[in-house]
């Protein structure tokens, strides 16, 4: 994926963000994010200009840019090669792709059965 | 000269090292490991481990041991080594890497934390700087009793040999990939585009055992398993 598709919304490039972000819509983040990010059940895609500096609760994760902070996911993670990722992850799946770059700890919660 | 080498080391042990080559030149290799085969056991027959993967980020590695319940540590070292900010002069006036930055950065964690470090052949490639003050810390941050793998070459590798990335796929097996250029176009604050080129890492050195057993003498024993494949394995309990 190099571009967002349409309907998402979008934090473009040069937009430096500060603060605590929540919405109930995925979210596409290419410019600088500080703070804390919770979309509970849509999903943060961080694109490859995209640098995040936060704690992150979503339900989907998808980093191909860098993301400094714990990434806290309900559903699944995709590390793409170009990641760079520091902090600790916990969700059900996680996909990285050769070349990603990791540093914390993972960890995989598996799904209640019901 | 080198086959002949090679047999008399299969007379030792001929347990380790690489058993396939695929075709298409995929650099990908699949070696049997002594060393890795001993850990195995541990995680094997326990709950719970704490473990500390050095390596390239390994999606392979993270699945091996969350699948058994396991904590699992990433935390890329050598790439981590190549942040310029490391970059410093010392006394003489040469360029050297800053020891305590790095680990002031890096390896952070409390003592006594880790039941496995997998070190893979980190040392052979980190720089000469940062060697010695990261098996420290990796003592420190091991249990009493834990264990560290690491992969050591021996001269007859060559100076060229390449660093690999290795990913768990059996008891005692490893797939290994080379870590390979990787060239990016990426857009500049200008808007022009440049190609960011992340290099392979070369071998700094080889060590011999006596090297070997020099730098993890703080570690209460220490056990090598000699492979085909031109690597010593070499397991340390803390």
């Amino acid at each position: 994926m190099s571009a967002p598709a349409s309907g998402l919304a979008q934090i473009g490039k040069s937009v430096f963000v500060k603060g605590e972000l929540s919405g109930s819509e995925d979210l596409y983040v290419d410019g600088q994010v500080e703070g804390s990010i919770a979309l509970k059940a849509n999903s943060l895609t961080v694109g490859p200009n995209g640098q995040v500096k936060a704690s992150v609760d979503a339900k989907g994760v998808v980093v191909q840019g860098k993301l400094e902070g714990n990434i806290q996911a309900s559903d699944r993670v995709e590390l793409r090669k170009s990641a760079i990722v520091t902090g600790d992850i916990s969700t059900q799946r996680i996909s990285i792709e050769e070349g990603a770059y990791l540093k914390g700890k993972v960890d995989i919660h598996r799904a209640d059965v019901k | 000269m080198s086959s002949v080498s090679q047999n008399f080391m299969k007379l030792f042990r001929g347990s380790s090292g690489p058993e396939a080559v695929p075709a298409q030149g995929s650099q990908k290799l699949t070696r049997r490991s002594s060393g890795l085969g001993e850990l195995s056991r541990t995680w094997e027959s326990a709950e719970g481990l704490c473990i500390l993967d050095l390596g390239s980020t390994s999606a392979t590695n993270i699945r091996h041991f969350t699948e058994k319940g396991h904590r699992i540590y990433s935390e890329d070292l050598l790439t981590a080594s190549t942040d310029p900010d490391l970059l410093t002069k010392d006394e003489q006036g040469n360029v050297v890497l800053d020891s305590r930055k790095f680990l002031a950065d890096n390896l952070v964690y409390p003592a006594a934390h880790f039941d496995v470090v997998l070190c893979w052949n980190l040392p052979d490639y980190l720089d000469e700087s940062l060697v010695k003050p990261v098996v420290g810390r990796l003592w420190s941050v091991l249990k009493p009793g834990g264990m560290l793998l690491a992969f050591f070459h021996t001269r007859d590798a060559g100076p060229d040999s390449p660093c690999h990335r290795f990913h768990i796929v059996g008891a005692d097996t490893l797939e290994m990939k080379k870590i390979v250029l990787r060239r990016e176009a990426r857009r500049g604050p200008t808007g022009a585009v440049h190609t960011a080129i992340t290099d392979g890492f070369q071998l700094q050195r080889v060590f011999n055992n006596r090297h070997i057993e020099n730098l993890f003498r703080d570690f209460a024993s220490i056990k090598f398993f000699l492979a085909r494949d031109n690597i010593r394995e070499v397991l340390v309990v803390r």
